[in-house]
């Protein structure tokens, strides 16, 4: 089971298990860039037009406060989901917890439409649990798999800077895996359960990884689009009604828009390098740009759990919705970079205060969900691979913790 | 070998090798917990890494830096010890190499952070630390390991086996090095000797003793992995990354 405990004003999920490393030293490490990234690419990204703001990107939990937290962009949208979370953990609910005849089902509607967070112990639709189940445990999955396409360039990367951020980055991934896994755990299923229907391919991750990282570049791109189009995403789900997934949303939302950053950084360090260094960014660009569009999903009329997930209020915000947002900030962003994005139909539109865009080949999106990816086969035999090597060292732990546990008895009685 | 240039040269080396190899079990670990681990060891090492390398590019005075050093050598030009860039082998292996290595350069860089150099005894002070972590690390794994199961116990008492003899090589004597290691073996020997007898494995009688990564002369492993490691920043001269 995960326990919660709020450490310096933040949830932090605490992984129990077998095997977990707990030292401290083993929480994951930052690599702070000693290089600061122009505040002219923040003031794009996360307040458009301010320049007199400079902000305070914060991560792990040694962060502070940011200077305008109530301002726009998308960082300020998960302060203010946070400061939401500790007001409704204050108020007092309507009324004590609903007592042995109470109506259960009328409760839980109460709590959500009064925009309060459903805890584990709250009783919960059935259909509510499985979704958060579904949905928590992919994205967990997702982490976990998406280690792989980056730390394809770990042995290569080029400097041994970008080689200490590039690791820490995907350590980074390992440890939202970690806390997702715990945040589904809070509804009743194992992670080893989550594991194994991974393995099996009984539960998907995000079908963006089943695309190859080519070059340097790639590992730009990923942090550039695929981490911003994840924090588009995830951004909403800070406000979640569940308590346990807003709480784990926050705290990676906050670490992603650091590799954001850091992902922005390499290709505009390409973007200004030699012709080969430009070149091999567009490549990347071109390659990404349409695969990050899909990462929101099929067009609203064709997705199938949305308009459910709205009104339980785990989904906000339509996929349509998100994308035109993640379109409009990265067309921006592309210019600084001084990278085209491969779309000759990318263009204001005045009417809608919005870009127009190519949507991408949502076809091509369903063939590499179902499988056909360049990747799709490689990912998973990777991941299996290492979970059966991995299993004597599994088995070796809990037979030493056993006879630990036999010993210590034995000297009791 | 003479002087701090190579001192730090060969312990940056020592620390870049171990961080490329710990590096490669990056998602491949037996267990999430141990994949955040195994790179957190790593990203230690290549800090290390790369304080030492700077500070022997500075003591060299010819211009190079972290980068030059560590991407434009070749395998003769290393000064690291055999024993960092052999193969992960599976995870036994591994945490035997990293029992040996922390082992080693836990004393070493404790001696190191009350020497002469300011430099390399601020990098000593910080190291040091990290590196009582790596040990207590490895040693949890070795016990579990070899007191596991049958099946551990077997592959455990392989890899310390064929881990071993790479041990010797740390401990050779460098007269006027800030820190001679030969003077370092002692402790070495009182730490690991009854992590080995916890674990109930049978330490290894000494015999065979392959050295010449001090001098440049390595395993046929040390070429790949330098291949791998430089591959992109030698194929762009020049370029700021």
């Amino acid at each position: 089971m995960a326990a919660y405990a709020l450490i310096g004003g933040v949830h932090l999920c605490l992984v129990s298990h077998v095997i977990a490393v707990r030292r401290p030293a083993a929480m994951p490490k930052r690599v702070v860039s000693s290089r600061k990234v122009s505040s002219e690419f923040y003031d794009t990204l996360w307040r458009p037009g301010s320049q007199a703001v400079t902000l305070v990107v914060m991560y792990g939990n040694d962060f502070s406060a940011p200077q305008d937290a109530s301002g726009g962009g998308l960082l300020g949208e998960v302060e203010a989901a946070e400061a939401e979370l500790r007001e409704a953990a204050a108020r007092q609910r309507g009324g004590a917890a609903p007592g042995p005849d109470a109506d259960l089902a009328a409760y839980f509607a109460d709590v959500i439409d009064a925009d309060q967070k459903i805890e584990p112990r709250d009783w919960m639709p059935e259909a509510y649990r499985r979704t958060l189940i579904r949905q928590i445990a992919q994205h967990a999955h997702s982490e976990i798999i998406g280690m792989q396409p980056e730390g394809n360039w770990i042995s290569r990367a080029p400097s041994l800077k970008r080689k200490a951020i590039l690791l820490a980055k995907v350590q980074d991934e390992a440890g939202h895996g970690l806390y997702l896994y715990a945040a589904a755990e809070t509804l009743g299923v194992s992670r080893d359960e989550l594991v194994q229907l991974l393995l099996d391919g009984r539960q998907k991750y995000s079908s963006i990884f089943n695309y190859p990282t080519l070059s340097w570049a790639d590992v730009g791109v990923i942090g550039w689009l695929v981490d911003g189009a994840a924090i588009v995403n995830q951004v909403p789900l800070c406000r979640c009604s569940y308590g346990p997934y807003a709480r784990a949303m926050i705290r990676v939302c906050k670490e992603e828009s650091f590799h954001q950053r850091q992902g922005f950084e390499i290709l505009h360090t390409l973007a200004h390098g030699t012709p080969g260094q430009k070149a091999m960014a567009q490549d990347a660009v071109d390659r990404w740009w349409y695969p990050s569009l899909a990462m929101f999903g099929p067009p609203d009329g064709d997705s199938t759990h949305s308009a459910r997930s709205m009104a339980w209020k785990i989904k906000r915000f339509s996929n349509d919705e998100l994308r035109q947002r993640f379109v409009d900030m990265c067309v921006q962003q592309a210019e600084i970079l001084g990278l085209t994005l491969p779309d000759p139909d990318l263009r204001w539109n005045e009417q809608r205060q919005a870009y127009d865009f190519t949507e991408p080949d949502y076809a091509e999106l369903m063939r590499v969900i179902s499988g056909e990816g360049p990747c799709n086969r490689q990912r998973m035999e990777h991941r299996r691979r290492a979970h059966a090597e991995g299993a004597w060292v599994r088995e070796a732990a809990a037979a030493y913790a056993a006879k630990r546990a036999q010993a210590k008895e034995a000297v009791a009685a | 070998m003479t002087g701090p240039f190579d001192f730090a040269l060969a312990l940056g080396d020592d620390a870049l090798v171990a961080a490329q190899r710990l590096g490669e079990w990056t998602s491949r670990g037996p267990e999430m917990e141990e994949d955040v681990a195994l790179a957190n060891i790593a990203l230690d090492q290549l800090g290390a890494a790369r304080l030492l390398l700077t500070y022997a590019g500075e003591l060299e005075g010819a211009g190079r830096d972290e980068d030059a050093l560590a991407y434009l050598r070749g395998d003769r030009e290393f000064r690291n010890c055999l024993l960092v860039e052999l193969p992960n082998g599976d995870f036994a292996v591994t945490m035997a190499k990293l029992l040996l290595l922390s082992a080693y350069q836990l004393p070493l860089y404790a001696a190191l952070a009350g020497c002469a150099d300011e430099r390399l005894a601020a990098i000593g002070a910080k190291a040091r630390k990290e590196s009582a972590y790596h040990r207590d690390h490895a040693a949890l794994w070795v016990r579990r390991l070899g007191d596991g199961t049958a099946e551990s116990h077997r592959r455990m008492q392989a890899a310390v086996d064929q881990v071993w003899p790479y041990a010797h090589e740390l401990f050779a004597p460098w007269p006027g090095a800030p820190v001679d290691p030969a003077t370092l073996r002692g402790d070495f020997d009182a730490y690991v000797g009854p992590v080995l007898a916890e674990a109930t494995l049978t330490r290894p009688a000494d015999g065979w003793a392959p050295a010449g990564g001090r001098d440049g002369l390595h395993t046929e492993h040390l070429s790949y992995l330098l291949a791998e490691m430089q591959v992109l920043h030698r194929a762009h001269p020049g370029a700021k990354w």
